[in-house]
Order: structure tokens, then C-alpha cells, then sequence
């Protein structure tokens, strides 16, 4: 066993350290939910009170929008909603140290959890002598790395811990996966894929996805949050409970919307360091490649999501709905068609 | 107020709100109706045949259409993902028909192994870039205006827009406004005064725009994106590209006649071919091992060339995976690469019917290779050879050769002989990678009484019947190379950046305007006003508000203690 094999071992034990940390991580944010739905009135932090005033506001301001009676959507948004927003943000920035218990340690937790995952990857990659991202397991390590990476990262701007339990479940999901499918041990890189374009594209991608995941998430919360609204005062008090805490619907749509288009930005980039990669590495910068059909159909779905936040009557649950579908393809991308799809992107190492 | 944008955007018509002539908006900006929002045209009388058009072209240029035909493009891309399109995957279509004959002709109806050249799915992108550019036109020549245009009167009444602030201070209301415009213009907005006396009470104001640049990103990102699709759509055109396998030793020039296939594009002229010659010297190809399966893995892959453009002195030169060779004009991928044995066929007079390097196609990671040798100058009969090479032969339990390696550790050569006619003589083409073997004799290997011919690097086996003889007369090399000439790469590239740098300024440049307005008080002290109103996705709205009136407040500060 050579000294590179042996680093790879250490690597493998790092990883599954971090999926353990995670997974704690994943069950504090999980306790923090469920808290949020407890009976006894939560004060945790700054959004809980714009939360109570600002809900009905938004209500009606975005469903005037939809009905198109309202031409004056923007204004009634960055009037009182938008003030509202940013209140709640100055709260929440104030408040930082403010959360439950469980959701601080839920959040700690993935710090470390994200130490050791990125230790893990690092090791490969010096294992492997080059970028670790060259076959299916390397990518969703580090892919997931960077998910987790951009989370704790976008909490400088915005607390959104409360996104936990979904991204730290998506990576405890995929990293076991595809340590237990995927995993193969250093193999050195085919010549297709000595490329530095090799580098930028896929860490590009991951970049993108770890945003686009962050929106995704907010998408599917502001869904329920509007559903939430639109409940009576007294169903409020029993259904949905733990949405009680979070911001409106149109708080998450606009905190959805900002992070979606820094991931379509990286999106955008990503598919043309793909098309500057393929036309070195097959002599076309595009050729309908399954997964180039793909990557051009996320695209394709995010530029659909941003015309629909700026079209009279497709703003709100809509446009959610665009988001969502624009990360499930992003996920069948990843895993059907790296894995069932015929292509020149043969790449999965398997 | 010309509408900028189409009137199903979000914004349309709420723009005119904070604008000076819209009287009624502008005392309460939060209070419109859906008349002034642009939707005026649908309660339009009767149309006539330009109504009905001009109506056509409001829809098709409308943001809904829009995104419906973007939600249609990305579903009409899915199914040439899921069956093998003819331009990346040919082989694969045949496949699919001899695995689906029933289902086969259909699909191929919808051009569904066509997607992305089908009438369908042209018809959407071309619907969208025609909607594309009936939205582009109009919004830049508003746009045009704008720039040149003085921010808008300050509105009546601040308290309901965005961020409203008010403070009381001692400052000369003339001196508060003509310091705050100052501080605006150092914040980058253009800035314009508004004074005015309205019953009695004198309001001095200044009223700022910042972000233009949000609005010129938007429309340098979709006229780039009209860009790239003209620089696919018209300039490809002028482009080709061809393949040629080359032997070591073996050279290619570049006209028509050189090339192995050749793809011209639609305006292509056959005297756009630079003369030029390839050789291929020697390749080189390094294996690595994969630590689990033990499976020989490429590492490199490099042919050494020497290139010759008429008229200039021969340079030396290299082809990788990710590095083409540019010559004249000229990108050359090194995109397959395997083995040429060359196999010297003696007739049964003896003679030398037949000596060339037979290039060998990979079957398989270890380089196993399947070759055809068709002999049509052996006599008395013509000979057709079908068979493998094995770089690295051993003999498995069954008693066939596999390949354990893709380096030539030992080389074999393995052939069923055939004898009779070719079929090539009657000017069909034919494959030189296959042998029709219906009208034709079984001599070695097959169903013949003699067993297949096995050959090592210079040995020579005699056929039966005195037909004559095969010889493995040396192992050589062959790379194939894809040779392109892509007008449109530079193109496309510069309008790729385009797309990315106007997609940024679009998504990230706050376009806002701002507002400080002065009254004097009945107490005679100055009472002052800050509002903002965004136009387009602004989250730092507030806090511009909140900045400018802590920092103006400030300055009034220090300028009253001087
Ligand atoms: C090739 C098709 C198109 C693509 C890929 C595309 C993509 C995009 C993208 C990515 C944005 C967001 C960036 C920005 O705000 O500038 C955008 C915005 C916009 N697009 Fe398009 N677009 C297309 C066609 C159209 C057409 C046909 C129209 C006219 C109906 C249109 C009107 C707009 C408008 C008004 C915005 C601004 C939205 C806002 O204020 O947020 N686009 N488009």
C-alpha cells in the first residue's frame, strides 16, 4: 500500500466522521423544528414579530399581484414589504446569537462537521494528486462540501439556520450514497479530463448548485408559508405550526429569489466553461451531449423562473414552482444522467 | 409614457408613479388601477387586419410568451436526451432501430433522433428570438431616452415610499438640499433640483437616479444572447470539418480529397481549403493502473506531428487530448488512436498482393482490435481478411485471445480468410471497416476446414490450397484526427462574455431613485425628508435611505458646528 492509498483511507475515515457530525447535526436542526411548532408562544428571535405584523400585509399585496388589479406590485413591495424585509433582516442581524438551543448546536455542529468533511477532501485530493472531482464519488464530496460551504457562508448576510435540517440532510443523503455506491479508489485522470478547464467548470457548477439548493429549499418552505397564511387565525394555531417562527411567504420568495440568481450567474458560467472545455477536449463547444442537453435545460428553467418573478401574475407560488423544478433537474443531472445516460460524459468512474 | 418593457411586466405602468406627469400618482403612489397600467389597448374597438397584427405582435412580445416559449424549449430539450440523436450519436441510432423496428419509424417522423434541428424545436427557439428582438427594440430605444433623460420631479408626498425618513433640523432648507444633491453626486447618482412653491410653502428638493447600467446589462445580455444564435445559426455556415486517420509515417494534406470524411458547412467553397500537410512522426501513449480493478487506465496521449504549410519551413509539432493543434486556420483534435499493423498478402503466384498499414479499430480499454484487409489484386480469386489484433494476447480458458494491456507487450494477430469477390468492383461504396463475406469462400478460421491464421510481429503463414500467404510485417501507430475550421468559435465567445457581463450588471446593479426634500416649518425649523423608491429587485433600498439620510444628517452636523 503506497502512501497515497493510505491518505485516501484517512479520507474515507474523515468522511464518514463528517457524515456523523452532520447527521447530529441534521437531528439538532430537526429538535429546533419541532420546537418552533411547540405549544408555548416563541420568542426566539427578530422575525417572529415581523412575522405577526407583516403576514397579512404580504398576503394581500401579493395576491393583488396576482390578480393584475394591483399594476403597482413593486411599489407595495418595496414599500411596506420590502421595509418589512430589511427590518427583519437588521432584527436577525442583531439578534445573531439569538436561536434555540438546538438550533445553535445544530448550526456548531455543522461547522465542524464541515472542518472534517473538508479535511476529508482536501486528503483526497493530495491522494489523487490533482483536484478531487474527477469521478462521481470525488464530485458529490466535494459538491456536497461546497453545499454545506455556501450555508454557513450566506448566514453572514441572512439567518437562514432554519434551512438546516434540509441542507444538511440533502448532503448526509448524497455523501452516503455515494460513499457507499460510488466510492472508487484514486484512479489517475483519463486524458479527457486533463484539462484547468477541468477545475473551473465543475467547481463552478458546485458553486451553483449549493445556491440553487439554498433557493430551492426557501422555494418549498415559502409554499408552505403561503398555504400557512392562507389558513384562518385559528387553523394557523394548529397546522403547519413550525412555519410559525419563519419568515412570510413573500419574505422567503424574495430571499429564494436573491440566492437563485447568483446561482444562475455561476449556472451561466458553468455552461460556458463547459462549452470553452468540450470545444478543446472534442473540438465543439456544443453538441447536444446528453449532458450538455441538461446543463442547458437548468438553464434554460432558471431563465423561465427570473421572467416569471418579473411577469404580472406568475410572481409568488408560481415562480416557486419554477424554482423547484429548475433544482429537481439540476438533481436528475447529477444522478440519472451521470448514471444511466449514454454520453461522451462518461465520467462517473464506475 | 412609452412603455419600456412589455405591459404584462410586473412593473409596467408602476413605473410612472414617481414620474412628474402622472398628477395622480404621484400624490399617492400606492393608489393606481389597472387603467393606467398600460392596459388601456384591450378594450380596443374593432380591429382591423393591422389591429389584428399589431395585437399578434403585443402577444408574441409579451413577457408570458416569453416565459412560456423558454418552460417550452426546456421541455422540447428533454427528448433528445432520452433517444440517440443522429449528430452525436449515430451508431447508437442504429441501434435503437434494429432494437425498436416497430417504434422506430415513428419517432423518426417527429425527428425525434433530429431534435435539435427538427422543424418543432426550431420553431420555438426562432418564435422566442423573434419575440426576443420585438422586446429588445423597443426597450432600447427607451432606454436611449432614459439616459439622456433628467431624473423626475420629486413626488408631493415622500411618507409612502420606500425607506421614508423625516428629521428636524436648524440648517437653511437651500443649504440642507444643495449639500445633499452634492452628496448624491458623490454617490455616483445623477441628480436634478426640484423647488417649488405650492400654496404658500416653499419645498426645495433634489431628486436622484442611480443603476442605469441594471437596464444597458439587461439589454446587452439579450441582444448577446441574439448574438450567439446568429453566430451559430449564419456564420457555422462558412465552417467544415473533417476526419483523417493517420498512419505513423503517413501524412494528410488538407483538401478535399484527404480527408477520410469531410462535413462542409452551407456556404462552404471548396477554395477555402488552406493547403497544408500533416505527418504523423511517432504516438506515444501512457498507461496508468487503477489500484482496485488492476485495469490498464490512459494517462497521456500524444502524437508528435510535423506540419508544412505551403510555402513555409516544416515545424514540429504536438497533439494532446485537451490540446489541438492550430495550424492555418485550423484546429486538429486528436480524438481516437489504436493500432496499424502493416500486413503484406502474397497470391498464390508469389507476388505481393497487397502491403499497407491496416488501421485496427478498438473494441475494448486493452486495445483489443478488429480489422478488415480487402486484397482485390490477389489471383486467381480476390481475398478478403477478417480479424483481431491483440496488443498484449493471452489465451483464456476458452481458448481465445483477449488483450490484457493496451501497450504492445505481445503483439497477435488473428484472421479468418476468405476468398472470392469483394463486391467493390461494382463502384458501391463500402465500408473499409467491414467485409461482406455473403458471396464468398471460407478458407481460414470460420467454417473453414483450416483453422484461423495467427501471426507475431514478422512472421508469415501460408494460406491453404496454395492461395498464398500472409505476412505481419510490422506494428505501427494510427491517431484519427478531427479536423475543424469554426468561424464562429471567436464570435460566440465574445458574445458568451457579453451574456455573462450583462447578466450581471442586470441581476446585481440596483437601479433605485432617491429623494430629500426641505419644508420650512411653521416654527421656522427645517424639517426633512428622505424616500427612495427601487425600480426592479433592490433589497439594499432601505439602507441606501437610511445611509444617505444618517451621512447627510451629519454633514449638516459638522457644517453648523464650523
Ligand atoms: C432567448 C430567450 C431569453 C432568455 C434566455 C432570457 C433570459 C433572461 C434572463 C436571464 C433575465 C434576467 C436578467 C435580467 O434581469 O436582465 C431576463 C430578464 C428579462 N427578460 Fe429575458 N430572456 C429571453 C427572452 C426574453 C424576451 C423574449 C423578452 C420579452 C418579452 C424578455 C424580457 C425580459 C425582461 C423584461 C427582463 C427583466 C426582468 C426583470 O426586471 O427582472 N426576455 N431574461
Amino acid at each position: 500500500m503506497n502512501v497515497n492509498a493510505e491518505l485516501d483511507t484517512i479520507s474515507l475515515v474523515l468522511v464518514y466522521s463528517a457524515m456523523a457530525v452532520y447527521t447530529l447535526a441534521f437531528i439538532s436542526y430537526a429538535l429546533d423544528l419541532a420546537r418552533r411548532s411547540a405549544d408555548k408562544p416563541a420568542k426566539i428571535d427578530g422575525l417572529v414579530a415581523t412575522d405577526a405584523g407583516g403576514a397579512p400585509a404580504a398576503r394581500s399585496s401579493s395576491v393583488g399581484a396576482a390578480i393584475g388589479t394591483a399594476s403597482t406590485a413593486t411599489v407595495a413591495r418595496t414599500t411596506a414589504a420590502e421595509r418589512r424585509g430589511e427590518g427583519a433582516g437588521r432584527a436577525v442581524r442583531e439578534g445573531r446569537e439569538k436561536g434555540s438551543p438546538s438550533l445553535k448546536v445544530g448550526f456548531s455542529l455543522t461547522v465542524l462537521g464541515f472542518l472534517i468533511h473538508l479535511a476529508a477532501d482536501v486528503l483526497r485530493g493530495i491522494a489523487a494528486g490533482r483536484v478531487p472531482w474527477a469521478n462521481m464519488y470525488e464530485f458529490s464530496l466535494t459538491m456536497t462540501l461546497i453545499i454545506v460551504g455556501v450555508f454557513i457562508a450566506v448566514q453572514v448576510k441572512q439567518d437562514l439556520r432554519f434551512l438546516g435540517t434540509f441542507v444538511i440532510g440533502l448532503s448526509v443523503l448524497i455523501l452516503g450514497v455515494s460513499t457507499v455506491g460510488f466510492y472508487v479508489s484514486v484512479i489517475p485522470l483519463p486524458p479527457a479530463l486533463q484539462s484547468p478547464w477541468l477545475v473551473i467548470h465543475v467547481f463552478v457548477a458546485s458553486l451553483a448548485t449549493g445556491f440553487l439548493a439554498l433557493g430551492f429549499a426557501l422555494s418549498i418552505v415559502q409554499l408552505l408559508q403561503y398555504r400557512r397564511e392562507l389558513l384562518s387565525l385559528e387553523l394557523q394555531a394548529v397546522k403547519l405550526r413550525f412555519l410559525r417562527s419563519l419568515p412570510s411567504a413573500e419574505r422567503l420568495e424574495n430571499l429564494a429569489y436573491r440566492l437563485n440568481i447568483v446561482g444562475f450567474i455561476f449556472w451561466t458560467f458553468t455552461l460556458i466553461a463547459g462549452a470553452v472545455w468540450a470545444e478543446r477536449a472534442w473540438g465543439r463547444y456544443w453538441g447536444w451531449d446528453t449532458k450538455e442537453v441538461w446543463t442547458f435545460i437548468v438553464w434554460v428553467l432558471y431563465a423561465g423562473y427570473i421572467h416569471a418573478r418579473a411577469t404580472r401574475g406568475w410572481r409568488g407560488n408560481r415562480s416557486a414552482w419554477l424554482a423547484i423544478i429548475g433544482f429537481s433537474a439540476i438533481l436528475f443531472n447529477y444522478t440519472v444522467v451521470n448514471l444511466f445516460f449514454k454520453g461522451l460524459h462518461a465520467y462517473s468512474g464506475l | 409614457m412609452q412603455p419600456s418593457r412589455p405591459s404584462d411586466y410586473v412593473d409596467a405602468g408602476a413605473r410612472g408613479l414617481a414620474d412628474p406627469d402622472d398628477e395622480r400618482s404621484s400624490s399617492d403612489p400606492r393608489r393606481t388601477d389597472a387603467e393606467s397600467s398600460g392596459r388601456g389597448d384591450i378594450t380596443q374597438p374593432k380591429l382591423g387586419l393591422v389591429g389584428w397584427l399589431r395585437f399578434a405582435w403585443r402577444q408574441l412580445t409579451s413577457m408570458r410568451t416569453a416565459l412560456l416559449l423558454l418552460l417550452l424549449l426546456a421541455v422540447a430539450a428533454v427528448p433528445g436526451s432520452l433517444v440517440p440523436q443522429r449528430t452525436s450519436d449515430p451508431n447508437g441510432v442504429v441501434q435503437y432501430k434494429a432494437d425498436h423496428p416497430e417504434l422506430f419509424p415513428v419517432l423518426d417522423g417527429l425527428q425525434m433522433f433530429d431534435v435539435y434541428s427538427s422543424v418543432w424545436f426550431s420553431s420555438i427557439y426562432l418564435l422566442l428570438f423573434i419575440s426576443l428582438i420585438g422586446c429588445i427594440i423597443p426597450r432600447t430605444r427607451h432606454h436611449w431616452q432614459a439616459l439622456r433623460a433628467r431624473p423626475p420631479r420629486t413626488p408631493a408626498r415622500l411618507q409612502r415610499l420606500a425607506g421614508y425618513r423625516n428629521s428636524v433640523s436648524d440648517a437653511d432648507p437651500q443649504t440642507a438640499i444643495a449639500e445633499a444633491g452634492a452628496l448624491l453626486r458623490q454617490l455616483g447618482y445623477r441628480v436634478e433640483r426640484y423647488d417649488s412653491e405650492a400654496r404658500g410653502a416653499a419645498t426645495y428638493s433634489v431628486s436622484a437616479e442611480r443603476g442605469y447600467l441594471r437596464e444597458t446589462g439587461n439589454l446587452v445580455f439579450h441582444a448577446a444572447m441574439v448574438g450567439v444564435l446568429f453566430a451559430v445559426g449564419i456564420i457555422s455556415g462558412f465552417g467544415y470539418n473533417g476526419q483523417k486517420v493517420i498512419v505513423e509515417g503517413q501524412s494528410f494534406t488538407n483538401v478535399l480529397a484527404g480527408y477520410d470524411s469531410f462535413n462542409p458547412g452551407r456556404f462552404f467553397d471548396e477554395s477555402s481549403l488552406t493547403p497544408y500537410t500533416i505527418t504523423l512522426d511517432s504516438f506515444d501513449a501512457q498507461y496508468g493502473i487503477d489500484q482496485t480493478t488492476g485495469a490498464a487506465v490512459p494517462l497521456d496521449y500524444e502524437a508528435h506531428l510535423t506540419t508544412k504549410v505551403r510555402g513555409e519551413e516544416p515545424i514540429e509539432a504536438n497533439a494532446k487530448v485537451n490540446e489541438p493543434l492550430h495550424i492555418a486556420g485550423n484546429n486538429a483534435y486528436l480524438l481516437g488512436n489504436g493500432y496499424a499493423p502493416v500486413v503484406t498478402v502474397y497470391d498464390s503466384s508469389g507476388e505481393v498482393a497487397f502491403s499497407q498499414a491496416v488501421p485496427f479499430l478498438p473494441q475494448d480499454g486493452n486495445l483489443t482490435s478488429l480489422g478488415v484487409v480487402k486484397v482485390p489484386d490477389a489471383v486467381p480469386e480476390q481475398l478478403g481478411l477478417v480479424g483481431f489484433f491483440y496488443p498484449w494476447a493471452v489465451e483464456q480458458h476458452s481458448g481465445a485471445y483477449a488483450s490484457a494491456h493496451p501497450q504492445p507487450g505481445d503483439p497477435l494477430l488473428t484472421f479468418n480468410v476468405f476468398s472470392g469477390d469483394l463486391g467493390i468492383n461494382e463502384g458501391i461504396p463500402r465500408s473499409v471497416y467491414a467485409l461482406d463475406t455473403d458471396g464468398m469462400t471460407p478458407v481460414a478460421g470460420g467454417e473453414a476446414d483450416a483453422a484461423a491464421i495467427e501471426l507475431r510481429p514478422g512472421e508469415r503463414v501460408e494460406l491453404p490450397d496454395g492461395l498464398g500467404a500472409v505476412e505481419f510485417t510490422e506494428l505501427k501507430r494510427f491517431v484519427s484526427l478531427d479536423i475543424h475550421h469554426d468561424p464562429t468559435q471567436l464570435w460566440v465567445l465574445i458574445f458568451s462574455v457579453l451574456v455573462v457581463g450583462g447578466l450581471a450588471a442586470a441581476l446585481f446593479v440596483p437601479r433605485r431613485r432617491l429623494w430629500v426634500k426641505a419644508t420650512v416649518a411653521a416654527d421656522a425649523r427645517t424639517t426633512l425628508e428622505y424616500a427612495g423608491l427601487a425600480r426592479g429587485e433592490d433589497p439594499t433600498l432601505d439602507q441606501a435611505v437610511e445611509d444617505l439620510a444618517a451621512r447627510h444628517e451629519a454633514e449638516l452636523e459638522s457644517r453648523s458646528k464650523r
